[in-house]
């Protein structure tokens, strides 16, 4: 008997445990990333900098983010009077919720078979992964810009402003920039990416797999360029902008609320890497086709490449400075949105005559 | 455009490696502060007594005014500061005193760990001075 795929109707009981095990799993999984990835930026920062990071808190500081934790836990909550109540209230959520809810489609591993029955190593496998990440990073602005409004502060209405304008502009060249990946998969079902990238190069070279990266570089660096961009981090935290706007949208925020918007902020760090990975660096599968290699289980692979990932966007932090508002705009609509446009024209021309 | 990016990278990364960190660990690890490092004042003892002759030299040139001295005579006959107290709270850590001394008899030295929970705390008396 070849095993099935478990499924609602082949196996309620079985499906719902096995979802719920996986559901706690990967949300476990991610708020611990969440919360060392704070401290492992402090670090790196704190190096590249010439400086230690936190080293007073346990063992070379490895437990600042519960100190952290508990101090903002702890803080008194604020909410301005001349706010506007439940706006106020519902943004915190309204980031990290869709932050969150996109790690769902990531596949982090090969099907397992249990009980004769073939169980994905995901969540869930939508048909339109790609559609339903673009529109929760969509969402993530909504938080943003209530916040910056029903704070009722100047410098917070500037952030909020300023992030719906640079998700718009970047959002468009991150979907171009994508297009150009499902033109080459045909599918926008993130496991068979996975699956196809698995594949040899190009059909010819069996001991690199075909991750789309080498055939799709341009979009590659596009794609890193505007998830940064997207997920409002240096060199593109205009939202945020210390030096000129306070602290941005979350200028009137304390306490837990305000360690949600920092929990988001990481939340979507580890989303941008974890779709980097799987449209560009093949997910959750092993860089080259060798036995040892690929004996090792998919979600090391996938957890890896996002850290991989994420080192790279810390190591940005530390080096770049935050480019200004009106260079940020030109970069977004003269430089980028051309390019990936190119890049699509380019992919499709290429598509046509090898087919 | 792309070599100036990967020149800043280049730089981070080598920042990051380990032993390029300039941080001393403060309370655990402390620096040695420089001979000349102007700190905590020292009254000069000599075989018995201090060095001192209270001869108000210090309190005249102090811009400060946190030096109190109050001269008496001993046994032998010789000068000597009955009171001398420099109210840390108010020296500006000038040195002056110390160039205005004649006979060497007050000096500075290294401490610089000078906060305290209370204000009597930072009367430095003659025995303090001392030590």
């Amino acid at each position: 008997m070849t095993p099935e795929m478990l499924s609602l109707s082949n196996s309620p009981g079985l499906f719902v445990g096995i979802m719920l095990l996986k559901l706690l799993v990967v949300f476990s999984v991610t708020m611990l990333i969440v919360a060392y990835a704070t401290w492992c930026e402090r670090k790196v920062i704190g190096h590249m900098q010439t400086r230690l990071g936190p080293m007073r808190t346990g063992w070379h500081g490895l437990l600042q983010p519960i100190a952290d934790g508990l101090k903002l836990f702890f803080k008194e909550d604020i909410i301005p009077t001349e706010a506007t109540r439940v706006p106020f209230l519902l943004a915190p959520m309204m980031i990290l919720v869709p932050a969150l809810i996109t790690v769902a489609v990531i596949p982090f591993g090969p099907d397992l078979k249990l009980g004769g029955f073939l169980i994905p190593q995901q969540i869930t496998d939508l048909n339109v992964g790609v559609l339903y990440i673009l529109a929760f990073a969509g969402l993530g602005i909504y938080g943003i810009v209530l916040a910056g409004w029903s704070s009722n502060s100047k410098y917070s209405l500037l952030g909020g402003v300023r992030a719906s304008a640079q998700m718009i502009s970047y959002e468009l060249s991150a979907g171009l920039t994508i297009i150009a990946v499902f033109m080459l998969s045909e599918t926008l079902s993130l496991r068979e990416i996975v699956a196809l990238q698995q594949q040899d190069l190009w059909g010819v070279c069996s001991f690199v797999p075909n991750w789309y990266v080498f055939t799709q570089p341009l979009a590659f660096g596009l794609f890193v360029i505007t998830g940064l961009a997207e997920i409002n981090r240096t060199p593109f935290d205009m939202p945020e902008a210390e030096s000129e706007l306070v602290s941005g949208f979350c200028t009137e925020y304390s306490s837990m609320k305000y360690a949600l918007f920092f929990m988001a902020e990481y939340a979507n760090m580890i989303v941008i890497a974890a779709i980097t990975a799987t449209l560009f660096l093949g997910g959750w599968s092993a860089p080259f086709n060798i036995a040892i290699l690929t004996m090792i289980p998919g979600f090391v692979w996938l957890l890896l490449k996002i850290f991989a990932l994420m080192f790279f966007f810390m190591w940005l932090r530390a080096t770049f400075p935050r480019v200004r508002y009106d260079q940020l705009m030109r970069m977004g609509w003269k430089v980028l949105l051309p390019l990936a446009l190119a890049n699509v024209v380019i992919t499709g021309l290429v598509v046509v005559i090898l087919q | 455009m792309f070599k100036a990016f990967a020149k800043g990278l280049s730089i981070t990364f080598k920042h990051m490696l380990p032993g390029h960190s300039t941080t001393v660990q403060y309370p655990s690890v402390k620096l040695k502060p420089s001979d000349r490092f102007r700190g905590l004042h020292r009254l000069v003892p000599s075989q018995d007594r201090e060095k001192c002759v209270a001869c108000y030299l210090c309190p005249t040139v102090c811009p400060a005014k946190c030096i109190t001295v109050e001269a008496a005579e001993n046994d032998k006959g010789e000068k000597y500061p009955k009171v001398y107290t420099i109210d840390l709270l108010r020296c500006i850590f000038c040195g002056y005193c110390v160039e205005a001394c004649p006979v060497e008899a007050i000096e500075m030295t290294g401490a610089y760990e000078l906060a305290n929970y209370e204000r009597e705390d930072f009367q430095f008396t003659k025995q303090r001075l001392l030590k």
